[in-house]
């Protein structure tokens, strides 16, 4: 919601025969889609429409702005410090073999595999006893969500960890520019481990600029397809919780392991709903 | 059968493998062909492939097929169905002269409809290819298209919206939120169609019901749809769910289909389980399909062929089971596959021409994700020249903003702009519910009543006072 008070102006100081509001906007109680806009004519009032512009222009930002790895790999470093569950290996900066944004958004493949320079770097922290899981932060199509929400988000999963039966062992964190879910598969095999973790900022929406995805894949490796790999979607202040995320997170990363694989054989039970019980539920609009 | 094609340019010699390759070197430049690696070397070539393609023979479509007939049954179909007697008129022409008649006088609206059965998906490509924008917006103009359910679509100044309510949660007030406002702008009249954001029956049969009662409390001359997989449509039917039309997802080759899990077989079955619930009143056509260039490349099975020709493949599966609706999703795919505005805009007006030259009611989803290098002003664009080319139908969602999919279309709003701009109304019995609702005072030039429609006026006392924040 823009607050400026030029537009608030803008807006009063209308004649009302010119704008007409739409009274059942009130209905936004029930949802965050822009209903009851009003209108000018048939076309959307002014103030709505700059209020769109705002979070197209919110949504792009995410997109084209660059991350700013250096400041990640810092608060990564700070956060190892903190827990030490976490790899104390300073976080790896990597690349795709996308060179740039705009080759990025075109070339999906090239921004799947990470690029020599980065399998190289890769070589030295190989495993000799795997490690439980590698945890790769791509930068996808939202900076801005892996700048909101991906270290908290982590930090959240290790005290999880650190509370469960289960002991971990985890592989230096590592960041990728440029980077697509499946570029995890490279990591993940160079490291040795036994499943990555990839969060990436997913492609934004306009109410959601900021939305932060979780890929779990088991026995990672170039050439897997999607269907090997389990999502959690949506992570971000006003949407999935960081700790219900994790929990998720290590949920899967539990069943994966007890059936040595993950993807569509894993069944989702943790948020299971049974829909059929809201078949009887009405709306305020069959109500006349 | 196949041969090579070859073009001598002073002292260049341009070769081109076979017509597969032919026909993707002469595609307007968009990112999927280069993604494919079956793009043009340069801007010459391009211009020169359009050059030798104009000089190819219809009937060569007929007998050097793109996707081999004994693996494809796309092809199968496109082969043999095509109508001899139809094709009769045009048959003897290049692709060239095609162009040529096409804009002519003497392809009228009813030589186009003679000659449709005639026309196959690929002939239809082939001569978008060489086609301006202007030049696919005039021919398009002059098909005629016509389907009905429970009211008309695609009749002459008309432009029709499909109402997509959509929810992150399916919602169910959520959903009647955006209902409410889409009918009160004069939304719906080609359908009210839900992408479900949990895809299984139960959920499908659920919001089958919503709609269906919303119609029926309303008295409301449209149709609704479900936009889940067609297997669960099948299903949904067998249990007595109120299935108006039955959606899915299409593609133009075979292994496209079937990486969406479908095949012809299946299509057809739904249809018959479809048509046998008898729920249509003006008319009985039951299928919605959607398509959009990129997916068979998306699905890595477009066997080297260029994106917009696979797309109009699409068009002869569609055509198959006489839709109500089929529409081009053409920016949702993302900018690897169209790029920009501009690509997007192209690929909107070749989609929209090909499917209505080959007799399908095509509306378009004119749409773009966030990461394209693509906005409003672009869409406003692209909304306006497809209105003007005489499209069956677009998307309409409150402020253009799909919280559920993440992506822009047009809004109720833009609807209405474009049905002013160009004096175009809504499907004749939808529009004489506006008026009978008191929605609009003059529902054939766009004007919404200034009052509160009484039956949704009683609706929306009946909810708790909330706070007022507009």
């Amino acid at each position: 919601m823009v607050k400026d008070d030029r537009l608030t102006h803008l807006r009063k100081k209308t004649d009302e025969a010119i704008v007409t509001d739409n009274p059942w906007r009130r209905l936004r109680e029930f949802t965050a889609a822009r209903i009851g806009l009003g209108r000018a004519g048939v076309s959307t009032p002014t103030r709505e429409s700059l209020e769109f512009q705002l979070a197209h222009a919110q949504a792009r930002d995410a997109v084209h702005t660059e991350l700013d790895f250096a400041g990640l790999q810092h608060d990564l470093i700070a956060l190892a410090e903190k827990y030490p569950t976490l790899n104390s290996e300073k976080p790896l900066m990597l690349h795709s073999q996308a060179t740039d944004r705009m080759t990025y958004l075109q070339r999906p493949d090239w921004g799947r595999q990470l690029d020599e320079t980065s399998l190289a770097a890769l070589e030295p922290h190989k495993a000799i006893e795997p490690y439980d899981l590698a945890i790769v932060i791509a930068d996808g199509l939202s900076a801005t969500a892996i700048k909101e929400n991906a270290v908290v988000f982590i930090e959240t999963l290790v005290q999880a960890m650190q509370g469960s039966e289960h002991s971990y062992s985890l592989a230096p964190i590592v960041l990728v520019e440029q980077g697509r879910v499946a570029v995890g598969d490279d990591v993940c095999e160079a490291l040795n481990a036994k499943a990555v973790l990839v969060l990436i900022g997913e492609r934004p929406g306009l109410s959601s600029p900021d939305s932060l995805g979780l890929y779990l894949t088991w026995a990672a490796k170039r050439g897997l397809t999607d269907d090997k790999r389990n999502c959690i979607s949506n992570v971000r202040k006003a949407g999935l919780s960081y700790f219900a995320a994790s929990q998720k997170s290590l949920y899967l990363l539990t069943e994966a392991r007890r059936l040595q694989c993950s993807g569509v054989a894993i069944k989702d039970r943790s948020t299971d709903k049974i829909i059929d019980s809201n078949a009887v539920q009405t709306s305020f609009l069959l109500d006349k | 059968m196949t041969q090579t094609y070859r073009y001598q340019l002073g002292t260049k010699t341009y070769q081109f493998a076979d017509l597969a390759d032919l026909m993707a070197k002469a595609t307007p430049a968009r990112s999927g062909d280069r993604l494919a690696g079956v793009i043009a070397d340069s801007a010459e070539q391009r211009a020169v492939a359009q050059l030798l393609l104009s000089e190819v023979s219809l009937k060569t479509f007929l007998n050097e097929v793109l996707v081999p007939y004994e693996e494809d049954e796309v092809t199968r179909l496109i082969i043999d169905e095509h109508d001899v007697n139809a094709f009769e008129p045009i048959s003897h022409m290049t692709v060239g002269d095609f162009r040529n008649w096409l804009l002519s006088d003497k392809a009228s609206s009813e030589m186009l409809s003679q000659v449709r059965a005639g026309v196959t998906p690929e002939m239809a490509a082939a001569v978008s290819k060489i086609m301006r924008n202007q030049d696919l917006i005039l021919v398009a103009q002059k098909c005629r298209v016509v389907s009905a359910f429970r009211n008309t679509i695609g009749l002459p100044k008309r432009l029709s919206t499909r109402l997509q309510p959509n929810h992150p949660t399916d919602d169910v007030n959520g959903i009647a939120a955006s209902i409410l406002d889409g009918l009160l702008y004069g939304s719906g009249d080609a359908v009210i169609g839900i992408n479900p954001a949990t895809d299984n029956v139960a959920q499908a049969t659920r919001l089958m019901q919503l709609m269906d009662e919303v119609i029926s409390l309303y008295e409301i001359p449209t149709q609704s749809c479900v936009l889940t997989h067609v297997t669960n449509t099948i299903e949904c039917i067998e249990n007595g769910a109120p299935v108006d039309l039955v959606f899915q997802s299409i593609g133009g080759t075979e292994k496209t289909n079937s990486s969406f899990g479908f095949d012809l077989a299946t299509l057809a079955e739904a249809q018959q389980a479809a048509l046998s619930l008898n729920r249509g009143t003006v008319g009985q056509n039951v299928m919605y399909f959607e398509t959009g260039q990129g997916s068979a490349l998306s699905a890595n099975a477009h066997h080297g062929l260029d994106q917009q020709t696979c797309e109009a493949r699409a068009y002869a599966v569609a055509r198959k089971f006489n839709p109500l609706l089929v529409n081009t999703v053409v920016g949702f795919i993302g900018p690897e596959y169209l790029f920009d505005g501009k690509e997007i805009t192209r690929a909107g007006l070749e989609d929209h021409f090909c499917a209505k030259l080959l007799g399908l009611p095509m509306g378009c989803d004119v749409c773009y994700t966030n990461h394209a290098e693509a906005d409003q002003n672009d869409m406003d664009n692209l909304l306006t020249l497809l209105a003007t080319a005489g499209c069956s139908f677009v998307m309409g969602i409150p402020g253009s903003d799909d919280i559920m999919l993440n992506y822009q279309t047009t809004s109720f709003h833009d609807a209405l702009y474009a049905r002013r701009v160009l004096g175009l109304g809504a499907a004749p019995e939808f529009e004489q519910w506006l008026e009978k609702m008191q929605i609009m005072t003059d529902a054939s030039h766009a004007k919404l009543s200034n009052q509160l429609p009484p039956a949704f006026a009683g609706t929306l006392r009946g909810l708790a006072t909330g706070t007022h924040d507009g």
